[in-house]
């Protein structure tokens, strides 16, 4: 056992891949000789050469091109994308190619990549660099989502995602880079379509993913010693393909649904869940699915104001108590 | 994990008998689970190397969850069957409307509870916002809670699936089965002669229970229009006589059924009381061996219990309670008192299927074949 | 640094035997039939959605894939046909998905403009506008990195090189010294505009190839043998780690750019000069009778392939529509679409 922070649990996940398949290939700014902007990929060049761990220019459709082709062709790319919201610029990959591709050719063509990317805000870096995009890639059909929120999930997810034959966009968070947690010694290895009841409960369900879980838990631990309401936190971890029968079973128990999203209101991944369990799980809610989202705003870069938008411990502790009636 | 019975929803892993890292062939026991009431095996039924053990030792999954996964390669799970144009699985269920009969708002849940348990929501006040009436809301009208007397010492047993499925099952036929009940004295004279009998000339014993299956199993045969169960818009009418025994057991009580009794000799119906009886008692029986029949016995005589009636088996029709066999006054022919052996027997009824007449015919062939015992053999 | 192939005498050279030179020949009358037979499916409704042809530009095609190795990669886009053809895939399985039928390419799934075939090295069509340049890449950085000699090759047109992945793939290929080869098909036109009205250079690729540290490179893209001995000097640089290159192929599309388009935009005279003089079939077919095949040679092999066109055309009239079930087959590896439990 060690304790390991949440951005270098990502080191250990690439290396213990690459270590793994020769195959396994990691291309991406500044990702090498400089370890990532983040310091997320530090020791990767050292360890597995120029040939393996390539440094590209800033080039975001190249190298998110390149991986397809590789990945096409017999490799299993990882790619970064620094910052989440530049998805934005390759976005073709994403939503025309990568996800598209096997389906149009009849299952011919193949695309076993992950692209890793730092999503999230909590870091002051403004709004074209801290915006929350999993919704952005949930609705694309034919992609696979992750986002863990524990170094240990980072390494046992990633795995997952490096070994999945489809096309996994990794979504780590910029504000959980820093985040401590146990991990075993050993190869870690998890499944993606699974989602972990973080904090069990009886009186409410709260979904939440990546930096929105220690928020909720800690929320819920308020919720508990100062209101007696003791609520179940589910870390959803897997957006595509997406765990419902936890979170039907867990409403089922519970009768009310919460969802903490850090994106944007509109089109939230929470928005999706809460059309699921109101249909699939009428019956069992005892009252209105409440979603706890950011705004829809672009996120401001002064850290009152992006605390003010992004869902605190506070305002998921006021939103359930009020919601509950206690 | 399994699909065990109709009802069952979920079971327990009690034992793993393989690891991970284990070859494991066809017919390969891997692990015992327990469920609302037996304890059984489960093999497997593919080859290859047990990969991945999912749901452990002392833990609990749902019925068709995965519970480990056997491969030899990479272990794959199959996709889940979506229909294109139902992604969404909505469950056919309607419990009314959402605006209450007096005006009042439900919630989907109260809705629920308040059907199931048969509360009429405009009794209800509600408690949440702007008078929404929600479960707990409900529950409170359905059960005032007696207060436990305080200090007095009590011991909490927590139930376990057996218990929790009895009450379950005796509480819907109590409310649901419309039951009267018809009772005789049946003299047993011939018969405990007969057995004497046949206990000497055989090596397995007969038992008095063993006489009361066929006698009854015969019965159904002879009045067949009670050999039938009630199925909600029909009435079922069995062709063989299925009949249930009732096993005490520690804890609670199984009723395995003995299929076609009327074509089974006293000696097999004997022998196979006795497996069922064993394998009742270690919680092994399959489902398909306590479920169905249209009619079952339960013998108290063995603790001197002198007559009783008992709850209907849903979804049976019949239910014979029988007593202790107790030596009685009786006229004789010659209008003196004489002594026979009697045992009462009472036979509960579902009066949607068994009418007084139908069910005083049933008792009186039941009669008629333990007071002439030949009659089982002929 | 331009070069063009003269056409006065000819002798067939050394470097292309008469067998290619007959097989050059037979590959740009089929890509050319076939061509045309879709046209007229299209006009009898049997060819629905839309399709983009390239009849006039069978050279090019032909050229570089008569130079490719069967393990070179091929990467074209919506135009792509011809190069799907050109790579030995059954005329029917094209026609086939063209037709919507189950007997395509793609089952129908795909459609006209994905034509894909990896069992032929035709690692897809493209219908995004310059997608396939860094896909390319990354085919060839494989080979690079497996020490593989596998050539990517990846077709585009004269609009494609001012679109953003155009610029972002050369610098890539150029950097990491690529073993891929990029081939401008310079039809004059960029969808509904003169490319000459869009481009801040005259030549669209040759005039950005310094841009990337490589030799500007433009050829007439109406004769195969130059084709042929311009792909084969690429290829081979390439293979022995020599890098990237960028060729300009001139050439002309005689339909509009896609089914919609009448093509009212070209100025007059302009169509009939390039279908006369510069025609690639005419082009190639003078020379051969000039360097001393029979007349009755080539009869034979035009015959050949309207047999086969006609052949492939009744397979795909009798070839049933795709299964309703394929709906929802291979979103993902396990062959399904399930996104949840």
């Amino acid at each position: 056992m060690a304790e390991l922070t949440y951005r270098d649990a990502v080191a250990r996940g690439i290396a213990q891949e690459m270590e793994r398949d020769s195959d396994v290939v990691f291309l991406g700014e500044d990702i090498g000789k400089a370890g990532g902007v983040f310091k997320a990929t530090v020791g990767l060049y050292d360890r597995f050469g120029p040939l393996r761990v390539r440094d590209t220019p800033i080039s975001e459709q190249a190298i998110l091109g390149a991986a397809m082709g590789a990945a096409m062709t017999g490799l299993k790319p990882i790619a970064e994308i620094m910052f989440s919201d530049f998805i934005a610029v390759c976005f073709d990959y994403l939503a025309n190619q990568y996800s598209k591709s096997r389906y149009m050719t009849n299952g011919q063509v193949k695309c076993p990549l992950v692209v890793r990317t730092a999503n999230g805000g909590g870091a002051r870096f403004g709004a074209q660099h801290s915006q929350s995009v999993e919704n952005w890639c949930m609705m694309i059909p034919g992609l696979k989502v992750v986002a863990p929120s524990t170094p240990l999930d980072v390494i046992g997810l990633l795995a997952a995602s490096v070994r999945d034959p489809d096309p996994v966009i990794f979504l780590e968070h910029k504000s959980l880079y820093a985040t401590k947690g146990e991990v075993p010694d050993g190869e870690i290895l998890d499944h993606l379509g699974t989602a972990k009841i973080v904090r069990a409960g009886t009186d409410a369900t709260i979904l939440a993913l990546a930096l929105m879980v220690p928020r909720a838990i800690a929320a819920a631990e308020k919720l508990k010693a100062e209101y007696g309401v003791n609520c179940e936190v589910i870390d959803v971890r897997s957006l595509v393909p997406m765990d419902t029968q936890t979170m039907l079973g867990s409403v089922a128990r519970t009768h009310r649904l919460f969802t903490v999203e850090e994106n944007p209101r509109l089109c939230g991944w929470g928005a999706e869940l809460v059309s699921i369990i109101a249909d699939e799980a009428f019956y069992d809610l005892d009252g209105p699915p409440v979603r706890i989202t950011t705004p829809h705003i672009p996120l401001p870069s002064t850290d009152i104001l992006e605390d003010r938008a992004m869902p605190s411990v506070d305002r998921i502790v006021e939103t359930v108590r009020k919601s509950l009636g206690s | 994990m399994p699909q065990l019975g109709e009802t069952v929803t979920e079971g327990k892993i009690t034992v793993w008998f393989k690891t991970v890292g284990d070859s494991v062939a066809p017919g390969d026991n891997l692990f015992e689970i327990e469920t609302d009431k037996v304890s059984m095996e489960v093999p497997a039924t593919s080859g290859g190397i047990l990969r991945e053990i999912r749901v452990k030792q002392g833990e609990v999954a749902l019925v068709s969850a995965i519970v480990a996964v056997i491969g030899d390669g990479e272990a794959k799970a199959p996709p889940a069957t979506l229909d294109p144009y139902n992604e969404v699985r909505t469950p056919p269920r309607n419990f009314g409307p959402a605006t209450v009969a007096n005006g009042a708002k439900a919630s989907p849940l109260a809705r629920r509870v308040a059907f199931e348990a048969g509360v009429d929501l405009t009794t209800v006040k509600g408690s949440g916002p702007h008078g929404r009436i929600h479960a707990a809301d409900v529950k409170a009208i359905k059960a005032p809670i007696a207060a436990p007397v305080p200090e007095a010492p009590f011991e909490r047993v927590p139930l376990d699936a057996m218990r929790r499925t009895i009450a379950r099952r005796l509480v819907e036929a109590k409310q649901t089965v419309p039951h009267f009940y018809l009772t005789s004295d049946v003299d047993i004279s011939r018969l405990l002669a007969l057995r004497e009998e046949a206990n000497a000339a055989l090596s397995g014993k007969l038992s008095i229970n063993d006489f009361v299956i066929k006698a009854l199993a015969l019965a159904l045969q002879r009045v067949p229009d009670a050999n039938a169960v009630w199925a909600d818009d029909a009435v079922l009418r069995f062709k063989h006589s299925d009949v249930g025994v009732a096993v005490a057991i520690e804890g609670g009580l199984f009723t395995p059924v003995i299929r076609n009794a009327e074509t089974k000799s006293l000696s097999a119906i004997s022998s196979e009381m006795k497996d069922l009886a064993a394998r009742a008692r270690e919680r092994k029986l399959l489902p398909h061996e306590y479920q169905g029949g249209s009619t079952s016995v339960s013998n108290l005589g063995m603790y001197g219990v002198r007559e009783f009636a008992a709850i209907i088996n849903p979804p049976q029709s019949t239910m014979l309670a029988v007593g202790a066999g107790q030596r009685r006054p009786v006229e004789a022919a010659n209008g003196a008192i004489a002594f026979a052996t009697l045992m009462t027997v009472t036979l509960s009824c579902d009066h949607r299927v068994v009418d007084g007449a139908l069910g005083a015919q049933l008792l009186a062939a039941f009669k008629a074949a333990i007071e002439n015992p030949i009659t089982l053999f002929v | 640094m331009a070069t063009k192939q003269s056409r006065a005498e000819v002798t067939l050279a050394d470097d292309i035997s008469e067998e290619l030179h007959l097989r050059i020949y037979r590959m740009q009358v089929e890509l050319r039939e076939s061509e045309q037979r879709a046209y007229d499916l299209f006009l009898q409704n049997l060819v629905k959605g839309t399709s983009h042809l390239s009849l006039g530009q069978e050279a090019v095609a032909t050229g570089f894939a008569a130079a490719m190795e069967p393990g070179d990669l091929t990467f074209c886009t919506y135009r792509g046909h011809a190069h799907t053809l050109a790579r030995g895939v059954p005329m029917e399985r094209v026609l086939g998905e063209l037709m919507g039928r189950d007997n395509g390419l793609l089952r129908g799934k795909g459609g006209s403009m994905h034509l894909t075939s990896v069992e032929h090295g035709v690692m897809g069509s493209y219908a995004i506008v310059g997608a396939h340049i860094p896909i390319a890449c990354g085919a060839a950085w494989r080979a690079q990195y497996k020490g593989d000699k596998d050539v990517s090759v990846c077709f585009f047109g004269d609009g494609t090189t001012n679109i953003g992945a155009f610029h972002e793939g050369l610098n890539f290929a150029a950097i990491w010294k690529l073993p891929v080869v990029f081939v401008c098909e310079n039809n004059l036109y960029m969808e509904y505009t003169p490319i000459g009205d869009v481009t801040a250079v005259k030549d669209p690729a040759a005039g950005r190839a310094s841009a990337y540290g490589l030799e500007s490179i433009i050829i007439d893209g109406q004769d195969a043998d130059v084709v042929y001995r311009t792909a084969k000097t690429a290829y081979d640089k390439a293979r022995s780690g020599g890098g990237p290159s960028l060729i300009e192929c001139l050439t002309y599309r005689y339909s509009g750019h896609s089914r919609a388009d009448p093509a009212k935009y070209r100025p007059e005279g302009e169509l009939d000069f390039w279908r006369g003089k510069r025609d690639p079939i005419r082009i190639y077919r003078e020379r051969l009778l000039q360097a001393g095949i029979s007349e009755s040679t080539l009869l034979e092999i035009e015959d050949v392939v309207r047999q086969r066109v006609e052949e492939a055309t009744a397979i795909c009239k009798a070839a049933p529509p795709p299964p309703a079930e394929i709906l929802t087959t291979d979103v993902y590896a396990d062959g399904g679409w399930a996104w949840r439990n």
